[in-house]
């Protein structure tokens, strides 16, 4: 065990934990943030997606010693009222079906809108192809995506 | 008296000639003689120091590392990575970006952290996990031994590496890493210190390519 310290939605947070912690269980175990999801565990699914530094990561993926001083986002810190362009177009688009995976759906929506501000349909399927939906809402998430582009 | 000094003129220029081709001949036998009789070992130039076969040899056993998955499924033909030991086509369809690094939201470092996380199954970690790049691809899938030879020595084909970067490139990190993947992933079927070996054997022998 070893004390870390690390920003997580602009607040940094003293935990203590083996290095080889996944964030994943950082966030929800250690900090109660219980938005981002386990799915599979090994980065296979998408659902536990946050940002580290702007970037969409598998936080199952990611030890807490691989994060070093890099900032981390969570879908609690997404915007702070809920409405992120994103998190408006998924209403709008009345996306979600059960829901588990949209929390990763939308941090990988937000990430990829920000590095591309007008996906095309072929953008959006390479950057979204790592996040799988059971309900397979799909074609909801990609028009909400082309919604949320116009405002981005 | 004139006739007798004219005469005289040229037998001395004979006789000059006769001495001056003896002693040159004298002299080349006597060289030869001492190359023969010493027995030195006349080194050769560096750059003529070359073993060809055995250069063929090693590359040989470089090539059965090159194409074995741990080093084959980070350069495929295509534009996606391959996965497993059996190289299927990596889950998800990661693609390799023009830096092989991937794209916006799928980049191998969404997944492979610069250390991994214990358990089964999960991405192995590496601070530059990463494909070649999309101007540079240095396919090393279904290449024969002599195309990837031939491949390794190109600058526009190597990655613009010379032959002293070629021979560092065993030191690279990721390279390294295909001998420490964890999990029940088959090892290259040299260790690495072998591997090394043969590679350094290949490139100072002359780095030739095996015979079509």
């Amino acid at each position: 065990m070893a004390v870390y310290s690390i920003n997580v939605n602009g607040t940094t947070h003293q935990v203590d934990v083996d290095s080889d912690t996944p964030i994943l269980w950082v966030l929800r175990d250690n900090l109660r943030l219980l938005g981002t999801k386990y799915g599979c565990g090994i980065a296979h699914c998408g659902v536990c997606t946050v940002h580290l530094d702007g970037e969409a990561i598998r936080s199952c993926a990611y030890p807490i010693s691989a994060i070093e001083n890099k900032k981390i986002v969570t879908i609690e810190g997404l915007s702070e009222s809920g409405d992120h362009p994103v998190q408006k177009a998924w209403i709008e688009h009345d996306v979600p079906q059960c829901g588990y995976c949209q929390a990763g759906q939308i941090m990988t929506a937000a990430s990829l809108l920000e590095q591309n501000s007008n996906p095309s349909d072929d953008e959006i399927r390479r950057a979204m192809n790592g996040n799988i939906c059971r309900c397979a809402t799909y074609t909801r998430i990609n028009r909400a995506i082309k919604t949320a582009a116009k405002e981005m | 008296m004139i006739l007798n000094n004219k005469l005289f003129k040229r037998l001395k220029q004979i006789g000059l000639f006769a001495l001056s081709s003896t002693f040159v001949i004298v002299f080349a036998l006597a060289c030869k003689a001492k190359t023969i009789s010493n027995g030195d070992y006349v080194s050769l130039p560096e750059a003529l120091k070359k073993d060809s076969l055995a250069s063929i040899v090693a590359f040989n056993k470089v090539y059965t590392v090159l194409i074995h998955p741990r080093c084959m499924n980070c350069h495929p033909s295509g534009d996606i990575p391959l996965q497993g030991d059996e190289s299927r086509i990596h889950t998800m369809l990661p693609q390799r970006g023009p830096d092989g690094k991937g794209v916006a939201t799928m980049k191998c470092a969404t997944c492979h952290a610069n250390k991994g996380v214990p358990g089964e199954h999960t991405p192995p970690g590496n601070p530059s996990w990463h494909l070649p790049p999309a101007d540079m691809k240095m396919v090393f899938q279904g290449k024969s031994a002599h195309e990837l030879a031939i491949q390794l020595v190109t600058l526009e084909k190597n990655g613009n590496k010379d032959m002293k970067a070629l021979r560092e490139h065993a030191e690279d990190t990721l390279v390294k890493s295909g001998w420490n993947m964890g999990g029940n992933r088959q090892l290259p079927p040299l260790s690495y210190e072998e591997f090394k070996e043969v590679w350094y054997t290949w490139i100072d022998n002359g780095a030739y390519a095996p015979s079509k």
